[in-house]
């Protein structure tokens, strides 16, 4: 029993740390690539090529003052970014990086991840309430409104790949794009997926909830030292979640692209990382790219173009299977 | 037409991936960046740096203490006072710059008749003190002698333009 649960707990650090290292990672390839598209360089002074940088801003962050504002709710200030980080870290519970590595292989693990997507929202709207502030509140608002938004669209799209897969469990999503990346066959689908998860994790073009232009710095406008950075583990944590579930649905999880010799003796897990630094780098290279969205023309897209376009295709490829008789049984 | 054109551009994204081509392009381009400290980027020879009081190769300093530099400073960040030494010559006993004053417009070097007052290729100067940045005629005058090399270059290149 003491076993089980030492071998438990050792499984779930083999997710963790790797997912808050790759944070840090990612945190200085979004400066290193937003530095190269503006024709810089990017951070190159803390260790080789500056890969130490994000480690450097950690120990700073911590051992700033935490400052707690006096006419905050003080539990729920504190509270806010602990939520916020758990959540995005509890869903990786469910992401399979190989066909046998995962912490828990439940049947419902795409409802799972949906649902505690959805409560990330949660830990935004108690720190935009609990900061007592106007520029928090405002992006708390903005936040749960924009998250509500994309996941109708979002989960149009899962239930499209759940109609072609006809189970639930990540690891059977994977397997059934054995042959054909979903990409291909449900290409608008992917690109609405992967602009949904802009939206879903507050990224640019997409990033009202922290709009600094109107809003300070949104809900975590208050918030300081590590509780900010807490937040900030959070959002980067959430990019490489929907990122691997982008992987998990269109891209073949830990499946090479070819079935051929070089390519399928490297293990599953390096095309797993790979495709997941991949989309990854869609995101930053997006972020480099487009200006923010306003409020209004973010709305738009979700409810009056993402929500119909996806209707639509659920119902085209659900007449598409019916009709051939490709329905999974 | 161009309504059903317009449906095609925006249902594929085109002008996106139009942009997104673009930063992809900037991305692989060489970077500007210069590493500062380690590398550091040209100056023309007529930059106007730091102050240096310059000498004859003799030793002997070149100002002979004329006040044309006081004269002409617009932020009247020079003070000079000046007697004749024993040999009948005129030079200066006190030539101080204000470099918090100083707006670095050149016009000292320019009115100096002997090219004694120049400001040189140094700019790394920054001190912890105000008082610091008040330079007396020893400060000038060493300054002079570390940077005359540079100094009599950038003269000499940049005179077939005056």
């Amino acid at each position: 029993m003491t076993i089980e649960i030492f071998i438990g707990v050792l499984k779930i650090f083999s997710f963790i740390v790797p997912v808050l290292v790759s944070v840090a990672l990612l945190v200085y390839l979004e400066r290193k690539v937003l530095g190269a598209v503006q024709l810089r360089k990017g951070p190159n002074v803390v260790g080789p090529f500056g890969i130490l940088q994000s480690f450097a801003d950690v120990i700073k962050l911590i051992t700033k003052e935490n400052l707690l504002p006096s006419s905050s709710n003080k539990f729920l200030f504190i509270f806010a970014p602990m939520l916020t980080l758990i959540l995005s870290l509890i869903a990786w519970a469910v992401i399979p990086v190989s066909s046998t590595y995962v912490i828990a292989n439940i049947n419902i693990g795409i409802l799972y991840l949906f649902a505690v997507s959805s409560f990330g929202v949660y830990g935004v709207i108690i720190a935009g309430w609990a900061s007592n502030s106007k520029y928090p509140f405002l992006g708390a608002l903005r936040s749960a409104a924009q998250m509500i938004s994309y996941e109708v669209s979002i989960g149009f799209v899962i239930i499209t790949v759940l109609i072609c897969v006809g189970s639930l469990n990540l690891i059977d999503i994977v397997e059934s794009q054995k042959n054909l990346w979903f990409a291909i066959p449900l290409l608008p689908m992917f690109v609405v997926f992967i602009i949904s998860a802009l939206a879903e994790t507050n990224r640019l073009p997409f990033d009202l909830p922290e709009d600094e232009a109107t809003l300070v710095a949104g809900f975590f406008t208050e918030y300081s030292s590590i509780s900010f950075g807490l937040f900030f583990l959070a959002e980067y944590a959430n990019m490489i979640l929907m990122s691997s579930l982008t992987v998990i649905l269109f891209l073949g999880g830990w499946y090479p692209p070819l079935d051929i010799f070089p390519l399928n003796v490297i293990p599953g897990i390096f095309w797993f990382v790979l495709k997941v630094f991949l989309i990854l780098f869609v995101f930053l290279w997006v972020r480099a790219t487009f200006p923010r969205y306003r409020y209004d023309q973010l709305m738009r897209l979700g409810w009056k173009i993402f929500l119909p376009l996806t209707l639509v295709w659920v119902v085209i490829t659900s007449s598409f299977l019916f009709y051939f008789g490709l329905l999974p049984s | 037409m161009s309504f059903i054109t317009k449906y095609i551009k925006s249902f594929t994204l085109f002008e996106l991936m139009k942009g997104l081509a673009l930063t992809l392009r900037y991305f692989f381009k060489p970077k500007v960046t210069i590493n500062y400290p380690n590398q550091k980027g040209p100056l023309s020879p007529r930059f106007r740096g730091e102050h240096a009081l310059r000498r004859y190769p003799n030793g002997e300093e070149r100002c002979i203490a004329c006040k044309l530099c006081e004269a002409v400073c617009p932020a009247q960040a020079i003070t000079i006072e000046a007697e004749p030494k024993p040999d009948g010559s005129r030079r200066t006993t006190r030539y101080d710059i204000d470099m918090t004053k100083c707006i670095y417009c050149g016009l000292c070097q320019e009115a100096c008749p002997v090219d004694a007052i120049v400001e040189g290729p140094n700019f790394e100067y920054a001190t912890e003190t105000r008082e610091e940045l008040l330079y007396d005629k020893e400060k000038l005058l060493r300054n002079g002698d570390i940077w005359e090399k540079q100094i009599s270059e950038n003269i000499q290149r940049d005179s077939k333009f005056r």
